[in-house]
C-alpha cells in the first residue's frame, strides 16, 4: 500500500445530495479518491463514508478542513492503516472450463473465498479481505483468465474502544439579524492623523 | 396556524429579520410573490436577476446583514450565478430564494428547470432544496443562520412551485440544532499568549488586516490592538475602513496595485498578525518570495484559510471581534510591549510611504486624468458617504486615493472580480443606508454590464451617483496589452460616445453630466452629489492611456513592484538616495505559476 493514502471515515447526514457535495468538493479542490464507500448506520440520521484519498502530509489537512465546511458533514477522523480494520468487497468472474475447476477452488479455499455462482464455463468468486488480499487472490486468477471484476470501496472503523458518532444536541438561538451591526463596530475616538 | 407554503416562506422571511428583498417574478415563484404584496417586507422589481444579487450584496456590504434576493426558476436562478460566485469568493452574507418546478416534475426537463442547487453547489456555502411545505421556516431560519454567522457566504434556498402552493403550518423555529456546522468562535488562549509573545519579539511587525474583520466587526477592537503595539498596518481590498486610512499607523492597500510602503513593509516584516485575510494571490504576488523574513500569527474564522497558502507560526481559529479583543488584553497585560520599541521600524516605513505615495500628474490643460476624478470625489465627500465599485483600473484608483475611515462604507467585488458589480451593488447599498450618500466609480466596460438597473434605481428613487471614469477601453485589459503583449491593443476599444450616457441616464429616469475637462470637474461632482431624488451618471472622459500604478506583475515577485513606468525601487537600493532602476520595456510578462 502506498504511504500516501489515507482512510477518512466521514459521519454525514442522510440527506439528499450529500454524495454530490463532497465528490464535488474533492473534484474541485483537486484531491483524487481512491475509492469511496457509503452506507447507512446505526443512526437514521446518519451515514457513514469512507473515502480514501491519496494525498501527501500537508493537503490531507486541507482535505479534512474543507469537508469539515460541508454543512451536512458532522465528523470526521482519519483512521490509521496499523491501527483500524479495513475491508474490501471483491467478485471476480473466472474462466472454469471443467479442468480447471479444481484448481480455482483450491486458490479460493486457501484466500476464504466464497464460490457464488458457478456455469459449465465460469465461477464467480467473492473474496471479502484487506485491499491486499483481494488483491493477491486477483493476481493468482489471471493465469486462469478474469473475466469480469466488481469491487467495492474500502469500509473501515477503528479498533478498539473508541467511538465515532454524532456530538451531543447543542441547539442555537437565531441571531437577532434587525440590529445595525454595521455602526457597533464605528470607533469613537478621534483618529491620530498625519494629514 | 394554517398557511400557504407561500405565506409560510414570506412569514419566515418577516422572522428573520428581513426588511428588502431584491428580485423578479416569474413561473414558478410565482405563489410567492402573492402573499408579498400584504407583507411589512419592500420588494424591490429589478431589472436582472444579476443585478438582484449585487443589490442584496451591495446591502449587505454596508449593513452587515444577509442581504436577500429572489428569482424564478431556470433563467431566473441561473441568472443568480454570477453574485452567488461573488458572495463566496468575498463572504458576503446572501441568502437566494429560487422557485423550483413542481416537485413531480423535477428531473424531467421541464419548462424553466435547472438544477440550481447542482450548478450553484461549489459557490455556496449551503443549499436547501425544500421538499416539504412544512419545513420551510427551518429551511429559513437555518439558511440566515448559515449565511451571516461563522465565515459569512451565499446560501441558496430553493422552493418547487406545488412546495409553495401546498396548505402548511407556520411556526418559527426560536433555535437551530446543525450537528454538522459549529463554528469555532472563541480563540484558544495559549495560541493567543503565544501571539503576544511573537509581537513581543518582533523588531518590524505589520497587522495585515483583511475583509474578516469589517465581516467579523471588529474594527474597534483592532484600533485598540493596533494603537497598544503601535505597529504599522495595510488593509487589503476587502478591509478598506476596517482602519482609519487617517491614521498614522495606516499603509493602505497592499498588492498588486497597492501602495509602495504596504507592499514593501509586508516585504521587510518580520512578523505579519494576519487577521482575517486569506494570502490571496493578488496581495501576495509570487508566494514563495512573499515576505520571507516574517513569522505569521493567522487569525481566521475559517480554519481551512489557516495554512492553505501560507504555513503559520501561530493558528489562531476564531472570530476576529474575540480574537483581536484577547490579543489586545494579552498585550496591554504585557508592559514589555509599547509602541516605542518599533519606533525604527515605523520611521522606515514612513519613509517609503513619504518617498513613493500614490501620484499622479494632472496638466490643468491635458486631459482629465481618471485619478483626478477620484480624489476630487474624495475631497467632496470629506471622508463620509459609501463608494461602490466595479473592477478595474477605476477600483484599484478608488481604493489608492480615496480615503475610508469608517468600516462598512465600501463595497467592491474583490475576490471574483465582477465587472458589472457598481450600479446594483450601489442601488442595494443605499437601500441599506439611506442616510448615507453613495457613490459608484465605475468603468465604461462595467457600467454597460449592468447599467439597465437605473431602470429600477429611478422608478424606486433610489438615488445614488455613478462615476463613470470613460476612457473608452477595457482599461485594466488594455494596460496589460501595453505592457506584456507589446502594445497590439486587442478586442478593448469602447467607442467613447457610444452610448451617449448623459442621454442613457436621462432615457432611464435619471440625470445625466458630463465633464470633459479638468476645470468642469469640480462643478460637475458639486451638481451630481446635490441630486437626492433619482440616480445621476457623470461621464467623465478621461485620459484612455493613463495606467494604474504601482504594480506588481501576475506572478511577479513583491520586491520587483513597479512604483511607476520604468520605476523599481526594489530592484536597487530601497534607501531613498539610491537611483531608480529603469525597467525595458516591453516588460516581459513573467509566467504565472500556480501555488501548490
Amino acid at each position: 500500500m502506498s504511504v500516501t493514502t489515507h482512510t477518512l471515515s466521514v459521519l454525514v447526514a442522510n440527506e439528499p445530495g450529500v454524495l454530490a457535495r463532497i465528490a464535488g468538493l474533492f473534484s474541485r479542490r483537486a484531491f483524487n479518491i481512491e475509492s469511496l464507500a457509503v452506507g447507512p448506520t446505526e443512526d437514521p440520521c446518519l451515514s457513514r463514508m469512507t473515502i480514501v484519498v491519496s494525498a501527501e502530509h500537508k493537503p490531507i489537512e486541507q482535505v479534512t478542513k474543507q469537508l469539515h465546511k460541508l454543512i451536512h458533514v458532522v465528523r470526521i477522523v482519519e483512521l490509521p492503516h496499523d491501527n483500524s480494520v479495513e475491508r474490501e468487497l471483491g467478485l471476480f468472474k473466472v474462466a472454469a472450463p471443467a479442468g480447471k475447476r479444481a484448481e480455482i477452488l483450491e486458490i479460493a479455499e486457501i484466500f476464504k473465498a466464497q464460490i457464488v455462482d458457478v456455469d459449465t464455463t465460469t465461477l464467480v468468486v467473492e473474496s471479502t479481505g484487506t485491499p491486499e488480499q483481494i488483491a493477491s487472490l486477483g493476481q493468482l486468477l489471471v493465469p486462469y483468465g478474469i473475466l469480469e471484476t466488481a469491487r467495492t470501496g474500502r469500509v473501515a472503523l477503528g479498533r478498539g474502544g473508541k467511538i465515532l458518532r454524532s456530538p451531543n444536541p447543542h441547539p442555537v438561538p437565531l441571531e437577532d439579524l434587525s440590529r445595525d451591526y454595521a455602526s457597533d463596530h464605528h470607533p469613537a475616538e478621534p483618529i491620530p492623523t498625519r494629514r | 396556524m394554517k398557511v400557504t407554503g407561500a405565506q409560510s416562506l414570506v412569514r419566515s422571511l418577516e422572522c428573520a429579520g428581513v426588511e428588502v428583498v431584491f428580485g423578479i417574478p416569474g413561473g414558478a415563484i410565482l405563489p410567492a410573490y402573492d402573499p408579498l404584496l400584504d407583507s411589512s417586507i419592500r420588494h424591490i422589481l429589478m431589472r436582472h436577476e444579476q443585478g438582484a444579487g449585487h443589490a442584496a450584496e451591495g446591502y449587505a456590504h454596508v449593513t452587515g446583514r444577509p442581504g436577500v434576493c429572489m428569482a424564478t426558476s431556470g433563467p431566473g436562478a441561473t441568472n443568480l450565478v454570477t453574485p452567488i460566485a461573488d458572495a463566496f469568493m468575498d463572504s458576503i452574507p446572501l441568502v437566494a430564494i429560487t422557485g423550483q418546478v413542481p416537485r413531480a416534475a423535477m428531473g424531467g426537463d421541464a419548462f424553466q428547470e435547472a438544477d440550481i442547487i447542482g450548478i450553484t453547489m461549489p459557490i455556496t456555502k449551503h443549499s436547501i432544496k425544500v421538499m416539504d411545505p412544512d419545513a420551510i421556516p427551518t429551511a429559513v431560519a437555518e439558511a440566515f443562520h448559515i449565511a451571516s454567522t461563522g465565515r459569512p457566504g451565499p446560501v441558496l434556498v430553493d422552493l418547487p412551485k406545488d412546495v409553495l402552493a401546498s396548505d402548511t403550518t407556520f411556526a418559527w423555529p426560536s433555535s437551530i440544532e446543525l450537528p454538522g456546522y459549529r463554528p469555532h468562535t472563541k480563540p484558544n488562549h495559549r495560541q493567543i499568549a503565544a501571539a503576544a509573545e511573537l509581537i513581543r519579539r518582533a523588531e518590524r511587525p505589520v497587522f495585515y488586516v483583511g475583509g474578516g474583520v469589517v465581516k467579523g466587526r471588529a474594527a474597534r477592537e483592532l484600533r485598540a490592538l493596533v494603537e497598544a503595539v503601535g505597529a504599522p498596518v495595510v488593509t487589503t481590498l476587502m478591509a478598506r475602513g476596517a482602519f482609519p486610512d487617517d491614521h498614522d499607523l495606516n499603509l493602505g492597500m497592499p498588492g498588486m496595485h497597492g501602495g509602495y510602503a504596504a507592499v514593501t513593509a509586508m516585504q521587510r516584516s518580520d512578523l505579519l498578525i494576519a487577521l482575517g485575510v486569506r494570502f490571496d494571490d493578488r496581495v501576495t504576488g509570487d508566494l514563495a518570495s512573499f515576505a520571507l523574513g516574517a513569522q505569521i500569527i493567522h487569525a481566521d474564522i475559517d480554519p481551512a484559510e489557516i495554512g492553505k497558502n501560507r504555513a503559520a507560526d501561530v493558528p489562531i481559529v476564531g472570530d476576529a471581534k474575540a480574537v483581536i479583543a484577547a490579543l489586545a488584553s494579552s498585550v496591554g497585560a504585557d508592559a514589555s510591549i509599547t509602541p516605542a520599541l518599533y519606533e525604527p521600524w515605523r520611521a522606515e516605513v514612513a519613509r517609503w510611504h513619504t518617498d513613493y505615495p500614490f501620484a499622479y500628474d494632472q496638466d490643468p490643460d491635458g486631459p482629465i486624468k481618471p485619478q483626478h476624478v477620484v480624489s476630487r470625489f474624495d475631497d467632496a465627500l470629506a471622508g463620509e458617504g459609501i463608494v461602490v465599485t466595479g473592477v478595474g483600473q477605476h477600483q484599484m484608483w478608488a481604493s489608492q486615493f480615496m480615503r475610508f475611515n469608517r468600516p462598512n462604507s465600501w463595497a467592491s467585488s474583490g475576490g471574483l472580480g465582477t465587472m458589472g458589480f457598481a450600479v446594483p451593488a450601489a442601488l442595494g447599498a443605499k437601500v441599506g443606508r439611506p442616510q448615507e450618500r453613495v457613490v459608484a466609480i465605475d468603468g465604461d466596460g462595467c457600467f454597460q454590464m449592468t447599467a439597465q438597473e437605473l431602470a429600477t434605481a429611478s422608478i424606486e428613487k433610489i438615488p445614488f451617483v455613478v462615476a463613470i471614469l470613460n476612457n473608452s477601453h477595457l482599461g485594466m485589459v488594455r494596460q496589460w496589452q501595453e505592457l506584456f503583449y507589446d502594445k497590439r491593443y486587442s478586442q478593448v476599444y469602447l467607442p467613447q460616445e457610444v452610448p451617449d450616457y448623459v442621454a442613457l441616464a436621462e432615457a432611464y429616469g435619471g440625470v445625466g453630466l458630463r465633464a470633459t475637462s479638468v476645470d468642469e470637474v469640480d462643478a460637475v461632482i458639486d451638481k451630481a452629489l446635490g441630486v437626492d431624488d433619482r440616480p445621476c451618471v457623470v461621464d467623465f472622459r478621461v485620459d484612455e492611456a493613463e495606467m494604474c500604478f504601482p504594480m506588481v506583475p501576475a506572478g511577479a515577485s513583491n520586491d520587483d513592484i513597479i512604483v511607476r513606468p520604468g520605476v523599481m525601487p526594489g530592484a536597487g537600493e530601497v534607501e531613498g538616495s539610491s537611483p531608480d532602476h529603469v525597467v525595458p520595456e516591453p516588460y516581459d510578462e513573467p509566467e504565472f505559476v500556480p501555488s501548490a
